[in-house]
Formats: C-alpha cells, sequence, structure tokens
C-alpha cells in the first residue's frame, strides 16, 4: 500500500523528536540554572494546557473558554490533597478547615490524576446541556463556568481559604514531572487526533451537518474532545500550583483563558504542533521583551523604563501576524505534515 | 422491499413540503425520484435520514420503523447520503475524508487510540485497506493524500460518493449526483452508478433533473410536484405521462 512507506517514516521523525524532547528535559533539569528551568517549567505547562486548550477549540472547532475554570479546579484539588493537615490549620485564619480537607492526603501522583478526572468529571456534566443544542453556547457556558469556579473558592473559606488562597503547597513540579507530563500529553492528543476519534473531530469542525450523515455521533465527539481537554488542564492546573506553592482564586482569571487563546491562534488554530511553537514564541518572547521595560538608550535618546511596554509591542506583532498568516505559524498542518518531511512527488 | 414510505406528509409552518406521499424501493433497483425545483425532493431525503422528522406516515427500512430514530443510529443500520451540493471535509484528505465513512465500524476504544493499543493499528489497517479498495473502484486512489478541496468537481463527487460507500450502506442516497456534469461525464457517472450497485450490493435512491440520465439509469420513478406525488411507476410510461410533461414544460393548452 503506498502509505506505509510514509507512516513508517513519519513514525521514526515522531520518535526522533519525543527522544529529543525527553533528552532536552533531562539535560535542562540538571544544566541550566534555576531562572532558566522556571521558564522552561512554566512553557512545558503551558504546553500542556496549549495544546489541550487547542483539542475543543482548534481540532473540534467549538469555540469553548473553559481553560481558567479547569485550571482552577485542578490546582485546588492538587493543593488540598498536598498540603498536610499541620500547614493547613496554620493558614487557615478566615475558617477552620473542614475535617474531609483536613483528612485528604495523596501523592503528587495522585493529586494530579485526580485533579484531571475531577476536571473531566466537571467537563462530562457540562457536556450534556451545553452540547444537546447548536451554536456558540459553550462559550457563553464555560466563560460563566470559569466565575463560578471563582466565586465558589472565594465564598467557601473552609475549604480554599477563601480569597488568602492556600500557600506553602509542597514545590513538586520540576522538569521532570512538567517536562514528562507535557510530553505525555502532547503524545496522548496527537494518538487522539491521527485516530477515528481524532477525524471525528475534524469532520464535526468542517462540516457537522455531514459528519451526522457519515454515522458520527457529534454528540459523543465533542463531549471526547471537552473532556479531554479538561482532563489535561486539570493536570495541568494542579502542576502550577505544585510550582508556584502559593495560589489564590485571582490567579485563574480571564486573562489565563485569554493567554492560551493568543497562543493557540498564533500557532495556528488546529495544529497540535502549532499550538507548541505559540506556547515557546509566547512565553519566551515574553520573558525575552522584558528588556522593553527597562530604561534604554535609543540613539543617544535616553528613554526611561515604561512597565508594560513588552505588552504593546507584543500586542503589534500579534497584530501583524494576524494581518499578514492569519492561519497561524503552521495553520491547521502539524510539523510532521511539511512538505519536507514527507517523501517526494513526482510533480506539484 | 428496502425501504417504505408511507404516507408521509412534512409541514414548515403553513408551508406543506410533502402531501401525503408514499412509494416503496425494492432491494438492488436504482429508483428515481424526480420533478422541478421546491417539489420537495431533497425534504424526503431528508426525512428518510433522520434530519426531518415527519409531521405524519411512517418511513420503514427493512420492515422496521426509522421514525424518531437520531441520522447517526440510521447511518450505522445502512442508509448513507450525498448532499446536492458537495460537502467535502475541507480540511482533510480525500484518504481521511473517506475514512470517516468507516467511523463507525473501527472496533477500539478512546483509550485504546490515545495509548495506541494493537487493536488501533490492526484496525486502522483494515479500514485504510477497505478505503484503497472503495476509491479504487471509483478511480479516486491516486489522489488519496490530495487535499479534498484541491480536486476538480467531478472527482470531488466521487469522493462523496466513496465516503457514503465507507458508511457499508445498504441504501444509498444521492441528491442530484450528476448536477454541473457535461453529457460525457454523466454517461461516464451512469456506467459508474451500474458498478457500484453491482460491486458494493447496494440499493440506490437518487434524486436527478437530467431526464435522459434518469432514462438511463432508473428502473422505477417517482414524480413529485409541489409535494404531490403526480407519477409513480416505470419510467419509460413517466415520459409519456400528461402530467409529468405538465410539471416539467408549462400547460401548453393554457399558455
Amino acid at each position: 500500500m503506498m502509505n506505509d512507506t510514509i507512516f513508517t517514516k513519519q513514525r521514526l521523525i515522531k520518535l526522533s523528536l519525543i527522544i529529543t524532547a525527553i533528552w532536552f528535559t533531562w539535560f535542562a533539569q540538571v544544566t541550566f540554572d534555576d531562572y532558566t528551568v522556571r521558564i522552561i517549567n512554566n512553557v512545558c505547562i503551558f504546553i500542556i494546557l496549549a495544546v489541550s486548550y487547542n483539542l475543543i477549540n482548534g481540532v473540534t472547532g467549538q469555540l469553548s473558554l473553559e481553560p481558567n475554570g479547569f485550571v482552577a479546579v485542578g490546582a485546588y484539588v492538587t493543593a488540598i490533597l498536598t498540603l498536610d493537615a499541620d500547614t493547613m490549620l496554620y493558614q487557615f485564619y478566615l475558617e477552620d478547615p473542614s475535617e474531609w480537607v483536613l483528612a485528604l492526603q495523596a501523592d503528587f501522583a495522585w493529586a494530579l490524576l485526580f485533579s484531571g478526572i475531577i476536571s473531566a468529571l466537571l467537563a462530562l456534566t457540562l457536556s450534556f446541556p451545553v452540547f444537546r443544542v447548536r451554536g456558540d453556547y459553550l462559550a457563553i457556558v464555560t466563560l460563566g463556568f470559569g466565575f463560578i469556579i471563582k466565586i465558589l473558592a472565594i465564598n467557601n473559606p473552609q475549604i480554599t481559604n477563601g480569597s488568602l488562597g492556600l500557600n506553602d503547597i509542597p514545590e513538586f513540579s520540576n522538569l521532570y514531572w512538567t517536562g514528562g507530563i507535557a510530553i505525555f500529553a502532547v503524545v496522548a492528543i496527537l494518538n487522539v487526533i491521527y485516530s477515528k476519534y481524532g477525524r471525528a473531530m475534524k469532520a464535526v469542525r468542517d462540516d457537522e451537518d455531514a459528519a451526522t450523515a457519515m454515522g458520527v455521533n457529534t454528540f459523543k465527539t465533542k463531549t471526547l474532545a471537552f473532556s479531554t481537554s479538561a482532563f489535561f488542564e486539570g493536570v495541568g492546573g494542579g502542576l502550577l500550583a505544585a510550582l508556584l506553592t502559593s495560589i489564590s482564586p485571582d490567579l485563574f482569571t480571564f486573562l489565563l483563558t485569554f493567554q492560551l487563546l493568543i497562543i493557540i491562534i498564533l500557532g495556528g488554530l488546529g495544529s497540535t504542533t502549532g499550538a507548541i511553537l505559540g506556547t515557546i514564541f509566547v512565553m519566551a518572547g515574553l520573558e525575552w521583551m522584558r528588556f522593553l521595560d527597562e530604561p534604554m538608550n535609543i540613539f543617544g535618546f535616553q528613554t526611561e523604563g515604561t512597565p508594560g511596554m513588552r505588552m504593546v509591542v507584543f500586542s503589534l506583532i500579534l497584530i501583524i501576524v494576524m494581518l499578514f498568516a492569519r492561519e497561524g505559524l503552521m495553520g491547521k498542518k502539524e510539523l510532521f505534515d511539511l512538505k519536507i518531511f514527507k517523501r517526494k512527488k513526482g510533480s506539484k | 422491499m428496502i425501504l417504505e414510505v408511507c404516507n408521509v406528509t412534512k409541514k414548515f409552518g403553513g408551508v406543506t413540503a410533502i402531501k401525503d406521499t408514499s412509494f416503496h424501493v425494492n432491494s438492488k433497483e436504482i429508483y428515481g425520484l424526480i420533478g422541478p425545483n421546491g417539489a420537495g425532493k431533497t425534504t424526503m431525503f431528508n426525512i428518510i435520514t433522520g434530519n426531518y422528522e415527519p409531521t405524519q406516515g411512517l418511513i420503514k427500512f427493512h420492515g422496521q420503523t426509522l421514525n424518531g430514530i437520531k441520522p447517526h443510529k440510521i447511518v450505522h443500520r445502512g442508509i448513507a447520503r450525498t448532499f446536492q451540493n458537495i460537502r467535502l471535509f475541507n480540511s482533510m484528505t480525500v484518504l481521511d475524508n473517506v475514512l470517516i465513512g468507516f467511523d463507525y465500524q473501527a472496533s477500539y476504544s478512546y483509550l485504546e487510540a490515545m495509548l495506541r493499543f494493537p487493536r488501533f493499528f490492526l484496525e486502522e489497517r483494515r479500514i485504510r485497506k477497505r478505503a484503497f479498495e472503495i476509491m479504487e473502484v471509483l478511480g479516486i486512489a491516486e489522489f488519496a493524500d490530495e487535499m479534498a478541496t484541491s480536486l476538480s468537481y467531478g472527482q470531488q463527487r466521487k469522493v462523496e460518493i466513496a465516503r457514503a460507500l465507507a458508511a457499508a450502506p445498504q441504501l444509498l442516497l444521492l441528491d442530484e449526483p450528476a448536477a454541473g456534469m457535461n453529457p460525457q461525464e454523466t454517461h461516464e457517472l451512469a456506467e459508474l452508478f451500474f458498478k457500484i450497485r453491482d460491486e458494493f450490493d447496494v440499493t440506490i435512491l437518487l434524486i436527478e433533473h437530467d431526464m435522459k440520465f434518469v432514462n438511463k439509469l432508473c428502473d422505477r420513478v417517482m414524480v413529485l410536484d409541489y409535494g404531490k406525488t403526480i407519477f409513480e411507476g416505470d419510467i419509460k410510461d413517466a415520459i409519456k405521462d400528461e402530467e409529468v410533461i405538465k410539471a416539467y414544460l408549462g400547460d401548453f393548452k393554457h399558455a
């Protein structure tokens, strides 16, 4: 069959990419300084978030504004499960923590898994009312969901310590965790995309009626995509909590979703490798452009430091990208879909 | 008898799109649904595929009622369709478009796909092989890796038919398959449909305007006009029927 050769060559490229990523994770953790490792940690977590967000928003084409809600859920679940009773009692000023909150304890790995599962279950519950009808209801419902989570976190001080947030969360996150899970998330989501489920998701994005007419259960397809992305966002939230060591309801505002939206649009809606490139570009770019906030000497003119200058420049770059490369860096294509990786064809 | 449409009426508000229509399609037959624009032919298709619920009447497939069954479940039972205006998945290759038809036939779970269990590879290999067989018959196998949108109009039609055949239907509904084609292409298409019927063992129900095409292809036809059945039976009688001529060409006596 003509496809088999492409298949194996592509698989080889993917395998070498995975090995490079694993090697880089290890290499970065041992050699780089704390500051760089922290940035890479952040990038890895955002890769998890962006890639999973892209699954529902880009691949399945359902405009959704959910990440901040599920990241918050994941962060709180992991924080509550990993904080021990003494540390909790010490920092709960507003109200004493509930008995069951104190009793809940788990290893970091289990805490992350629970974060993911609880997020996914919440997504599943949201799916039933939302995906029964067509249209952009998902965007409205998920936007509201983010606010509800925030308000619940503020108004249940016996569980979440209210607006003071949870502090002194054990700092479990390192590159082995963040990098490892990022690699797993990317591979798992790519595996989904390149299966019948991923094809069905793309079909739903392209033409929902035609997908139904081909026997695709569009409700199930959308629910799977939404729950999967919620799962990985929950896990990402858990990693974020264990990286920052302190979380509060204000951390997970709509701005987080907005930043992820920028990342996946910049990388190309619907492209997983695009989402990865977008994350690296945005996160590293924001770090690198810090010099714009500082006083500068431009051709003899001394300028004062303007905090927020890098955001202005960044927005300009975004506008330029949207004007000249509307599909983002990768469009809907993946890195390994590019012509250079494929077997040469006769013409065209 | 594979499909039975019994006294179906469909109203949209005050408009009656289909009025008390009955017909049946025999197994391995090519049945034509003809009539002028707005006669309710596509509405009929949408009722059969479950997109519309009929206001009155029953649809029976192999003797079982289809009313109230979800559209994708009806596909699983063995009815697949094409659209009047080609509706391919534009961001996907021809092969992926055809593979969508196998969606409900590839039996591996979500987790098996995510973690690449052996069953995933077995099933994917099986449906890919089958997809290439279908594309081979329709003569589009060479375009497997092209984007669906980069093909010519005629080939896109074939991709759509291949996609419908991939869903392993017993009854294939074709909505104006010859629209926008020249006489040569239409002729080839008719030959292709005979081939499809024999190779895939399907019954074909088609909507068409081109009377020459219908005459060549169909065993029996039904003529609809403003939602009413004005003729049902052999194609040879249809073209002589006064009412049919009136619907198509206008009433000469009063013109």
